[in-house]
């Protein structure tokens, strides 16, 4: 299943790093963001708590990229 | 600007202030002037120093912030108050107008593609109430005045109009639409006031798909954008222990060899490196013009999936074409007329026309279409079909014959052979031979236009894929300067034939695919590129297809090749200059030659102008 978030982030580099964060949490298959749209897209594994994979993923962003923002 | 950049602004300015003012305040005591310099450098760095203590607490050690934090820091430590101070001032001066740039690009990207409409118009207790388009049902009747867009795709109703759909299509022309017309949302209405039974749902509707498409498009990354990722990730750590290094190493050597350690000339020289070494030039560039290139191209009808495909699309080297839709009209149309002796062009259309008034096959209608003028059924009687032949008629009290060359062979006339291809129609009036009419599949107007435009472009072969018979394939094939013909392919040939030419290819030479999306929705996905046209509308192309091309417009393949080798050329142009200023900045700081106000040009200035060369990927012009 695939899910488009609007998110919130000032600097392209920044978007890849969340990017990275994003691809590295547990539940998800693949996502990418893109920073001129300020939106991530998020694949998610198969039978996963789509809710819950968004908090893990929100944390690893917020870790790596302080200031951003992800709209659930 | 936006609440966050303003208040930004506001910090630059009052710290500028007062590191100008402390500057020029005499005070002899160290601390008290550490102290008063602090409380600029704090207003102006403390989110800096902030996001650098929370990186290294989370493991993101060497990012920019930490690059800036230890510089200042660092600079302030070695008692170069106004310099330290000022490095994080223009680092956020350099910031914010960073910010301010891509934004302002991105919303100007952004509003050339929004196409979006706000409200439809409802009727609801006899007045028009403005109700948000999602929540408009399926089979609603909505009202579109003119000035408005068309927010939902739908049947006329009632009214007429003309509609302008250059945010769709890119061109220019209006379309008239009546009573029974179906439209699609994103036309803007010009004149006359519609109404519209809706027949899709908002999400479901053109507009929807084509914002949808357009919005995931950055997330199909280019190889240049993973490059740039791949390489920011190395990148920056290097950077990190080489400035180390810089500081530590030549003090160390300077003391074993028995020198004054010289510690605060060493560390300035690291701090300038950490500032010009910042990559924000190359991350930021790059995918602004793949977006750039993107959105220049939707201005322009086309619709590219991908930064992928839009790179992919430079690579393009052979071009494999539909006949039917792609090059050629795909409608019937008289070509030519050939009267013998003793008959008129038109009176041999008059005829033709009259004869065939009652048949609804494409032939008649194209003949009828062909004579132009209303026909009065009461000239004609005594109509007779001959099955696989033609027809014969009384027309104005004379017996004409209209058929194929298997009707004149039956009627043992005499007939002449065209030179030119079509499918032919003889007529024979009164016992006589009276001339022939061709009538074929038209080629598109630019489409010879188109061939050229794709040579021009860098395409090495154009390929033709038809269904047709050879000879026809061949006339039009030579007609447009087609370098390969494969006629009287069926669907699943096509198929096979695009393999052998993909196998057939080398190295990173990609092959596109162009048809107008009927029954070859599977030849767009076979091939490295799918280019559908005229495509609005039609789902299955919008999906198989990689770039849709709104109107059917064949020489929009070439336009869409041109703007992604602009694009491509600025990648390169921005890659290059990127680097190559900071690896020579770096490479003079080592060694003295650069002081840190050249170091922040090397940072922000390089940035700039990255992004404003960036901006040019948005305008093409023809």
């Amino acid at each position: 299943m695939k899910k488009n978030y609007k998110i919130e982030v000032d600097c392209a580099a920044c978007a890849l790093k969340m990017e990275e964060a994003a691809k590295n949490t547990e539940g998800v298959k693949d996502a990418a963001v893109a920073f001129m749209t300020q939106k991530m897209n998020v694949e998610f594994e198969d039978g996963a708590d789509v809710k819950e994979v968004m908090k893990k993923v929100t944390k690893a962003c917020k870790r790596v990229e302080p200031d951003c923002e992800i709209y659930l | 600007m936006t609440k966050k950049q303003r208040k930004v602004l506001i910090r630059i300015i009052i710290s500028a202030v007062l590191v100008v003012a402390f500057h020029f305040i005499p005070v002899e005591n160290p601390y008290i002037r550490l102290a008063l310099f602090l409380i600029p450098y704090l207003i102006i760095g403390y989110d800096i120093l902030r996001k650098a203590v929370l990186g290294i607490f989370h493991g993101e050690v060497f990012d920019e912030n930490f690059l800036m934090a230890i510089a200042t820091v660092g600079a302030i430590v070695l008692g170069e108050y106004v310099e330290g101070t000022a490095v994080m001032l223009f680092y956020q001066i350099g910031e914010l107008f960073q910010s301010y740039a891509v934004g302002k690009s991105r919303r100007n990207i952004s509003e050339l593609m929004d196409i979006r409409p706000d409200y439809a118009n409802v009727e609801q207790g006899g007045q028009l109430v403005q109700v948000d388009p999602d929540e408009v049902e399926l089979g609603t009747v909505i009202t579109v005045q003119p000035g408005e867009k068309v927010p939902i795709d739908g049947v006329v109703v009632n009214g007429t109009a003309s509609l302008n759909t250059s945010a769709l299509t890119g061109e220019s022309l209006p379309r008239e639409v009546a009573e029974g017309d179906e439209v699609i949302s994103g036309c803007v209405n010009m004149s006359g006031v519609l109404r519209i039974r809706t027949t899709k749902e908002f999400g479901e509707s053109t507009v929807s798909r084509i914002l949808d498409l357009v919005e995931n498009s950055s997330m199909k990354k280019s190889r240049s954008e993973n490059f740039i990722t791949r390489f920011a990730r190395y990148y920056t750590p290097i950077v990190c222990l080489g400035a180390l290094v810089l500081a530590v190493l030549p003090p160390v050597i300077n003391i074993c060899m028995g020198n004054p350690a010289d510690w605060s000339r060493w560390v300035i020289r690291a701090l300038t490196a950490l500032v010009i070494s910042c990559p924000c030039a190359l991350v930021i560039s790059i995918p602004l013009s793949f977006f750039g290139g993107i959105g220049g191209a939707s201005a322009k009808g086309i619709l590219i999936k991908g930064s992928n495909y839009l790179e992919a699309l430079s690579e393009t080297k052979y071009v494999v074409c539909d006949k039917t839709g792609t090059l050629t009209k795909g409608v019937f149309e008289v070509t030519h007329v050939n009267p013998s002796d003793g008959m008129t062009a038109d009176a041999l259309l008059e005829m033709a026309a009259y004869a065939e008034c009652y048949s609804n096959h494409p032939i008649s209608k194209s003949l009828k279409t062909a004579y132009g003028e209303a026909i009065d059924s009461s000239r004609v009687t005594d109509v007779e079909e001959i099955g696989g032949h033609g027809v014969q008629a009384f027309v104005d009290g004379r017996l004409v014959a209209v058929g194929n060359v298997k009707l004149m062979k039956q009627l043992e006339m005499p007939y002449a052979v065209p030179k030119k291809t079509g499918t032919e129609v003889h007529l024979a009036v009164d016992g006589q031979y009276a001339g022939y009419i061709l009538i074929s599949d038209v080629v598109k107007p630019n489409a010879k236009a188109a061939v050229r435009g794709l040579k021009e472009a860098g395409v090495r072969q154009v390929i033709m894929l038809t269904g047709d018979a050879g000879r026809v394939a061949d006339a039009v094939a030579e007609e447009l300067g087609i370098d390969v013909v494969k006629s009287e392919l069926l669907p699943a040939d096509k198929v096979t034939e695009v393999e052998k030419l993909l196998e057939a290819k080398t190295g990173k030479e990609k092959l596109a695919f162009v048809g107008d999306g009927i029954n070859d929705a599977p030849v767009l996905s076979r091939a490295d590129l799918g280019i559908a046209m005229g495509a609005l509308g039609s789902d299955a192309a919008i999906e198989a297809a990689d770039i849709v091309l709104m109107d059917d417009d064949p020489a929009k393949i070439a336009t869409a090749m041109k703007i992604s080798a602009k694009t491509i050329r600025i990648v390169h142009q921005n890659i290059v200059f990127a680097l190559i200023v900071k690896f020579a900045c770096l490479g003079l700081g080592a060694v003295g030659f650069v002081n840190m106000w050249w170091a922040i040009f090397a940072d922000v200035g390089v940035m700039i102008l990255a992004v404003l060369n960036a901006m040019r990927a948005l305008r093409y012009k023809d």
